[in-house]
């Protein structure tokens, strides 16, 4: 079987659908929805009409030749997801969950959101839909993302500051659950990544592979060949899996995978869940996660909201493991090195999760040489992260002067 | 389905009911406020009319579980609690009280102890199974076969949206009793428990359940009672909490008595 032809519930050991009784009957029906929709063609064409008409796809391709030269010489072709409307990939999914749920005849969407990105995207299309929405976030993140939290309520959304636990996305996502099981007969729960109980690993991924087939013929278009590697950065692994997934059955090309790892892998404040997880359960699904020796959940740390989880989607699990893809880190300083690099050089700047695989993207450069050709998944922009860069580079900027 | 041991559970609601009533389960997280007042507070529960023990095992993580629940079992995990003071609990309890001890957990700790190591534990320890609001039936092919193997419980939880076919399921599945979830929604005290939970239990009777018991919302002798009218057991949880982290021991074994009174044939 083609490795592109995984349709869960389990990609290998990984995956599968641990969820209480209560919400069974509505993942059922969702499940339902997304298998009617994988095959009916007025599904199809509606959602590639709001693309063309309301997302803005194709997201174009642009090659970053002065950032580059910081890359060994490498050519680096960035897939400009931060162009889609709302400001990164998050849409693409969004806008399909959105159509089943009016499929389904539900009135009302909730989401959790870390950085804010899926929020505002769920947000939005509750907004063009009609839809009643909540979003679920945690109170760390709702402070350093106050920007998307007034966008969200801009679009006409609740916003839920979460107060349990981590208070950030894990958290959020636990909230969520808990108002799903109360609501879940008027409420479909609109996931944002490429994880949690099955269907949602294999639908979101099939939301957003969209940016990987276009990309794929974009390079082929450009270079006359494929990329020898995709970088691309993984919290729940939407993004990452959404450009992956065009390029998983040719094996001449690298899939990198860039997971947060805050202070470093070696300190105990990171994300990075299958560079330093084991297999476990946490929201459904089993796959690579940060716990203790009990299985309690450990509090993961990034400068970046959005890739701020101790877990990872089951597919980047499986796809670690039988060696398909590689998974490295890169820490909150490489990421905000990247995200100053790219914007004084290319005049883009991008959200700092996506900078994460720039970061990565540098360093497979300088491995690679100047032969080759990197493509990047720019999954979304910064204009939400300039107070925390600000921040950033104020001290950093000031430490310099002092030299 | 290998039994391998009757099922002291499902015998201690048995005698309940053909004594004219039906069965008061009592929930407590192990380790809240501290590990040796949770085993004070659990054998309080049973001299003061508690049938049968549910010990929460506190996990990061707990979505099916309202705020007064969430915030004890952080309180059990900032305190240091581990995995393994479940099994002493559950032996300390057992040593001093006669009652069946069930141990509700949500999946993923289970797992990272080992599924043998942790029913190996349990069974040595006296327990008599677990109740696991987060996996289903179909999620739990080795959980049934290891609760087989050593002789231990195992309740499911059926919902008021479960389709007569996962209800069947879910019956099947099952031993000591069904755990019939009286409305949608978390673990907390409510005015009105649902009409949803006659219903349900109804469809569960349907379905060839011979024990159903009800849990979440319950927190009064009048609950208790109106539950125990159409079901086999009331489960109570958060009123008996907030009991404990308000009052201490004395506070919950007084919640308890009040609970138990519902038990009485009125």
């Amino acid at each position: 079987m083609a490795l592109r032809d995984q349709q869960g519930p389990f990609f290998g050991e990984y995956g599968g659908r641990f969820m209480p009784e209560s919400l069974i009957a509505a993942i059922d029906e969702l499940t339902a929805a997304y298998e009617w929709a994988k095959t009916d063609p007025g599904f199809k064409a509606e959602l590639a009409e709001l693309h063309r008409t309301y997302t803005g796809r194709p997201s174009i391709i642009t090659e970053v030749p002065r950032f580059a030269e910081h890359a060994g010489g490498a050519r680096i072709i960035l897939k400009r997801e931060d162009l889609n409307h709302t400001g990164s990939h998050k849409i693409n999914n969004v806008l399909g969950q959105a159509l089943l749920t009016r499929k389904i005849g539900k009135k009302r969407v909730i989401a959790e959101t870390g950085a804010g990105q899926h929020g505002v995207a769920t947000a939005t299309a509750a907004a063009l839909f009609g839809l009643e929405c909540t979003i679920f976030m945690g109170e760390v993140d709702t402070q350093r993302q106050a920007l998307n939290v007034a966008r969200m309520r801009l679009l006409g959304a609740e916003v839920v500051s979460v107060t349990t636990g981590s208070r950030t996305l894990k958290d959020a996502i636990n909230e969520a659950y808990r108002e799903w099981v109360t609501s879940v007969q008027t409420t479909n729960y609109v996931f944002g990544t490429a994880a949690g109980p099955h269907p949602f690993p294999a639908m979101v991924r099939d939301f957003q592979k969209i940016i990987g087939e276009e990309a794929r013929q974009q390079v082929l278009d450009l270079t006359g060949r494929l990329p020898d590697a995709v970088a691309a950065c993984v919290g729940g692994g939407s993004n990452a899996i959404g450009i992956f997934h065009a390029f998983l059955d040719d094996p001449e090309v690298k899939l990198y995978g860039f997971e947060a790892a805050g202070d470093g892998v070696d300190t105990d404040r990171h994300a990075a869940s299958i560079e330093r997880g084991r297999p476990g359960i946490l929201h459904g699904a089993r796959s690579y996660l940060l716990q203790d020796e009990d299985g309690q959940t450990i509090e993961s740390h990034s400068i970046s909201a959005g890739l701020d989880y101790p877990g990872v989607g089951p597919e980047h699990a499986w796809l670690s493991d039988i060696g398909r893809a590689e998974y490295l880190p890169a820490t909150d300083t490489e990421a905000m090195d990247a995200l100053r690099l790219l914007s004084r050089t290319e005049g883009i700047i991008p959200a700092i999760e996506s900078a994460h695989a720039l970061a990565g993207a540098l360093k497979l450069g300088r491995e690679m040489g100047p032969d080759s050709i990197i493509l990047v998944n720019l999954s979304g922009r910064g204009d939400k992260d300039v107070a925390t860069a600000g921040t950033w580079f104020d001290l950093f900027d000031e430490g310099a002067q002092q030299a | 389905m290998t039994v391998t041991s009757a099922s002291s559970v499902a015998h201690t609601i048995s005698a309940r009911r053909h004594a004219g009533s039906g069965a008061l389960i009592g929930y407590l997280p192990v380790g809240f406020p501290d590990l040796a007042t949770s085993i004070d507070a659990a054998v309080a529960l049973v001299e003061n009319g508690v049938d049968i023990l549910e010990l929460g095992l506190p996990y990061s993580d707990p979505v099916m579980d309202g705020l007064v629940i969430q915030e004890a079992t952080q309180v059990a995990l900032a305190a240091g609690f581990r995995v393994r003071d479940v099994f002493t609990a559950v032996e300390a309890i057992r040593s001093r009280v006669n009652a069946p001890v069930l141990v509700m957990t949500y999946w993923n700790p289970v797992l990272q102890y080992g599924l043998d190591r942790f029913a190996g534990s349990l069974r040595d320890a006296g327990g008599a199974g677990l109740i696991t609001p987060d996996i289903t039936p179909d999620s739990a092919a080795e959980w049934i076969d290891t609760s087989d193997s050593f002789g231990l419980d195992r309740v499911f939880l059926a919902a008021p949206s479960s389709t007569e076919e996962r209800l069947a399921g879910v019956v099947e599945a099952s031993r000591g009793f069904v755990y019939a979830v009286s409305t949608m929604g978390i673990t907390g005290a409510r005015q009105d428990v649902d009409a949803a939970a006659r219903s349900l239990v109804s469809r569960l009777r349907d379905a060839g359940a011979e024990n159903a018991c009800v849990g979440i919302g319950i927190s009064t002798g009048d609950q208790v009672r109106e539950v125990l009218a159409y079901a086999d057991g009331a489960i109570v949880g958060s009123a008996l909490v907030r009991s404990l982290a308000e009052g201490g021991v004395a506070g919950v074994a007084r919640t308890a008595s009040s609970l138990a009174a519902g038990c009485t044939l009125s």
